[in-house]
């Protein structure tokens, strides 16, 4: 830390020190703590331990799909709550939650150089109502009649219906009521965030001088606070619907030969709240790992990021276009062929501001000093993913193209690319880079690497051959496919291969696993800045950093976040916080 | 806790209107320049709350738009015989009276605060929660009486089924947040009497000490919860 701070070069404070509340008990330091980093780590600890229920749900679904008739206990019914909770878990409960709960509270305080968030009890009502609400969905696979197998978007009227697993039991009402408290708890931390980074920023640290992971991270909650009352809306009606018997979202209907009392109700509506929330959600995981993924490369490749302020008008282009292509996941619901046209039109722009962040990347690699650490191989695994998930998106956004390939495996390797793969090749990057500040020892890097490749190209392994099946027409959500006559003998081999690569895959997580909790112990000291980075979470007193994060004085920033490599400086990179009397800069003017 | 005014610059040396904004989202620190961090965090709220509020009248105007089913006439169905004539509304009309004078009686205490006038604030408040609950109780009655007139949230004697279950839904969401208003002014009176923000007395579960402008954002709250009802009463009573 530099102790020379130019007076007049910053403006002077203009809000007062934050009061924090100081721990007096191991309950309240470690459990029911309000430091914003304790509840990064538990939000993290508790998304991961749900995405490890997702995981195992993926085998068995690959199980039933690759060795179809093995094994007796997978029913379709089982099959389809299994599906219907690997979806559900993965977008909402673990790329969610982990992205913006544990990240966001992990990095924006510290990287704003802030000594918390905001409102730190506010934020930890937001952690125990997530639990809470992670628990309400665990239960459900206690529940009478197990979780529900409506499909992830929970599509009524199959979702409250007796031939549905869960319509009519309590399976159902288990994930829009876990679904619903995820949402109030959200809401807590999200607010949080969001004013943190408007109002709670250091002496100097403009939003243009923001690192794009905060960014990203703020944009994506935004929009959450914006996406997720649609969802929310849709809940509640549907649980009315269940509960209550009204019909919101139920049409007259037939049932098992007899009449329901519904009447009059719209599917369709439901399909606008839910992808009015669906669409932008897809960004909502996209964006952190965006930002993410471009402090990552500048740091690795030691130069700072090409177009920074392109960068930031994306980011927030993007989350404005977001709210308006909602309607191409309804493409086969049938709409005015307008809409189709201004909603495929929507789609197609959003391919603008997404390639001139791709762009962008590849021109901060472009004859930077590339260092292949671990964190680097994922964020460019992630490139790779991205483009590749992003161009079938091309595809699937045009309604002629989109007709014949809904509900497809085509479909299904698309959004895994594009927003299963690509946002956790991000998080595995970023707890790579991350984790000697939160526990101040190196994860072990031949474990790291050997996680990398497996999962890398195992993930390609996986996820390509879909394309073909989808291409020949082979269905998605579909328990048993060896009976069709499309599924030939070479498609079926490409299935079985399919699921034991996803086997393997899924014991490289196991490793991954390991690696997290050995290290704690036995990973190389790290010390403060492994890997000599500019931003503020790296310049921090103590590692970990302790409560209030800055020790005495907050950290004042004289310079934006990417400074690397900078001509006539003496070191490769220069902290934010060191003046500009002392060093030159790079920032754009 | 974030101050509400500029301690160093004077508002004059400011630039003015658009170039003032600029500046500021320009600028370190704060892209508000004069708003707390208690104050955003409502504002912020108040927009996601709006979202929640916006696509349930919207749902609302697809079913009653989309029905095949003649829609219950809100005037022939909210109305009252009082003195053996048929006025219409006349529930709602008073309903709407007492809400929106309880925003009047909210800005007065607000006012009150900011002079530091502890009594007229703590009274004004429990006023305003005291309007606040008679709305509630209103809503009760309307309740009850439609329901023993047959309406249920599955269906009612006069025509759409979703009449029944968008008025529930939509007023019981509304009435819901009344009721979480007053019980916070409720407690917000208690520590303006108490004279909490004056001794700067640290509060129960956040251990943060408040200010009086918890007044002013307890206000935004209530003035949002009012507005909210002036949309309720234009979508679906008048329509």
């Amino acid at each position: 830390m530099v102790d020379v701070t130019p007076a007049d070069a910053v403006p002077p404070a203009e809000v007062g020190e934050m009061e924090l509340y100081h721990p007096h008990s191991w309950w309240t330091k470690y459990v029911f703590s309000q430091d914003a980093k304790v509840i990064a780590v538990q939000y993290s600890a508790t998304a991961t331990a749900i995405g490890l229920v997702a995981l195992v749900l993926s085998w068995l679904m690959r199980l039933q799909l690759g060795f179809p008739g093995t094994f007796d206990f997978i029913t379709p019914e089982a099959y389809y709550q299994f599906i219907t909770m690997h979806g559900m878990i993965m977008v909402i409960y673990l790329l969610t939650a982990l992205f913006l709960g544990g990240f966001g509270n992990y990095l924006i305080p510290l990287m704003v150089g802030a000594r918390d968030m905001v409102f730190p009890y506010v934020n930890m009502l937001s952690y125990w109502i997530y639990l809470l609400a992670v628990l309400v969905l665990v239960s459900s696979f206690f529940a009478p009649g197990g979780p529900t197998g409506a499909g992830w978007t929970l599509y009524p009227p199959q979702a409250i219906m007796t031939g549905t697993p869960g319509g009519q039991d309590w399976g159902i009402i288990l994930m829009l009521s876990s679904l619903i408290l995820f949402i109030i708890g959200f809401t807590m931390g999200g607010l949080n965030y969001v004013v943190t980074v408007l109002q709670g920023r250091t002496r100097g640290m403009t939003l243009m001088r923001l690192p794009l992971t905060v960014w990203g991270i703020f944009t994506a909650t935004v929009m959450a606070l914006l996406a997720f009352p649609a969802l929310f809306v849709a809940c509640v009606m549907m649980l009315l619907d269940r509960v209550l018997g009204t019909s919101f979202f139920m049409p007259a209907i037939v049932e098992m030969g007899e009449q329901l009392q519904h009447n009059g109700g719209s599917p369709i509506l439901f399909q606008h709240l839910f992808w009015f929330f669906g669409h932008p959600e897809v960004y909502i995981v996209a964006l952190p790992a965006f930002g993410i993924v471009s402090d990552l490369i500048s740091t690795h490749a030691r130069k700072n990021i090409f177009g920074y302020r392109m960068m930031v008008w994306a980011i927030i282009a993007i989350g404005a276009l977001s709210f308006v292509v909602w309607a191409h996941h309804m493409y086969v619901s049938g709409m005015h062929p307008y809409f189709g046209f201004f909603f495929a039109t929507t789609t197609l722009i959003i391919a603008i501001p997404t390639a001139i962040k791709v762009y962008n990347w590849v021109l901060t690699l472009w004859r930077g000093d590339i260092h292949l650490t671990v964190p680097m191989l994922f964020a460019l695994a992630f490139i790779v993913t991205f483009v590749n998930g992003g161009l079938t998106g091309l595809f699937l956004g045009n309604v002629v193209v989109d007709v014949p390939l809904s509900d497809t495996m085509f479909v299904v390797a698309h959004f895994h690319m594009v927003m299963g793969v690509a946002p956790i090749l991000v998080i595995f990057g970023a707890i790579y880079h991350w984790y000697p500040k939160v526990t101040g020892r190196m994860l072990n890097e031949a474990l790291g690497k050997f996680h990398f490749w497996v999962t890398f190209l195992g993930a390609y392994l996986i996820f390509f051959p879909m394309h073909y099946l989808g291409l020949m027409g082979i269905p998605r959500r579909y328990a048993e496919l060896t009976d069709m006559t499309i599924m030939t003998e070479s498609a079926r081999h490409l299935n079985s291969f399919i699921s034991i690569m996803a086997f393997v895959v899924g014991f490289a997580q196991l490793v991954f696993l390991f690696n997290l909790i050995w290290s704690i112990r036995h990973g190389r000291e790290a010390g403060g800045n492994p890997w000599r980075a500019t931003t503020l979470e790296w310049q921090t007193p103590q590692t970990p950093p302790a409560h209030g994060n800055f020790g005495k004085e907050l950290p004042i920033v004289y310079r934006w976040a990417y400074d690397y490599s900078v001509p006539g400086a003496k070191e490769d990179f220069i902290p934010q916080n060191v003046p500009g009397d002392f060093a030159p800069s790079r920032e754009p003017a | 806790m974030a101050e509400t005014t500029l301690t160093h610059t004077s508002p004059l040396d400011r630039p003015q209107g658009l170039r003032g904004i600029a500046a500021d989202w320009a600028s370190d620190q704060r892209a508000f320049k004069n708003v707390s961090w208690g104050k955003a965090m409502m504002w912020i709220f108040l927009l996601s709350d709006t979202f929640i509020f916006g696509c349930f009248l919207l749902s609302y105007m697809t079913a009653r738009m989309s029905t095949r089913v003649p829609w219950p006439n809100p005037s022939e169905v909210f109305a009252l015989r009082i003195g053996g004539q048929e006025i219409p509304l006349i529930l709602i009309a008073i309903m709407t009276f007492v809400l929106i004078s309880s925003s009047g009686t909210m800005a007065m205490a607000v006012n009150f605060g900011y002079r530091r006038d502890r009594r007229k604030t703590a009274i004004l408040m429990l006023l305003t929660a005291a309007l606040g609950a008679t709305f509630v109780g209103m809503q009760a009655f309307e309740w009850t009486k439609l329901i023993t007139e047959g309406v249920r949230p599955w269906g009612n004697p006069w025509g759409a089924a979703q009449f029944g279950s968008c008025f529930f839904m939509i007023t019981g969401f509304h009435g819901t947040h009344v009721t979480i208003g007053v019980i916070f002014l409720i407690i917000v009176a208690r520590k303006v009497w108490r004279g909490d923000f004056d001794t700067g007395r640290p509060g129960f579960f956040t251990s943060r000490r408040g200010r009086y402008e918890n007044v002013e954002i307890m206000g935004l709250y209530w003035h949002f919860v009012d507005l909210v009802w002036v949309f309720i009463f234009a979508f679906f009573y008048l329509w």
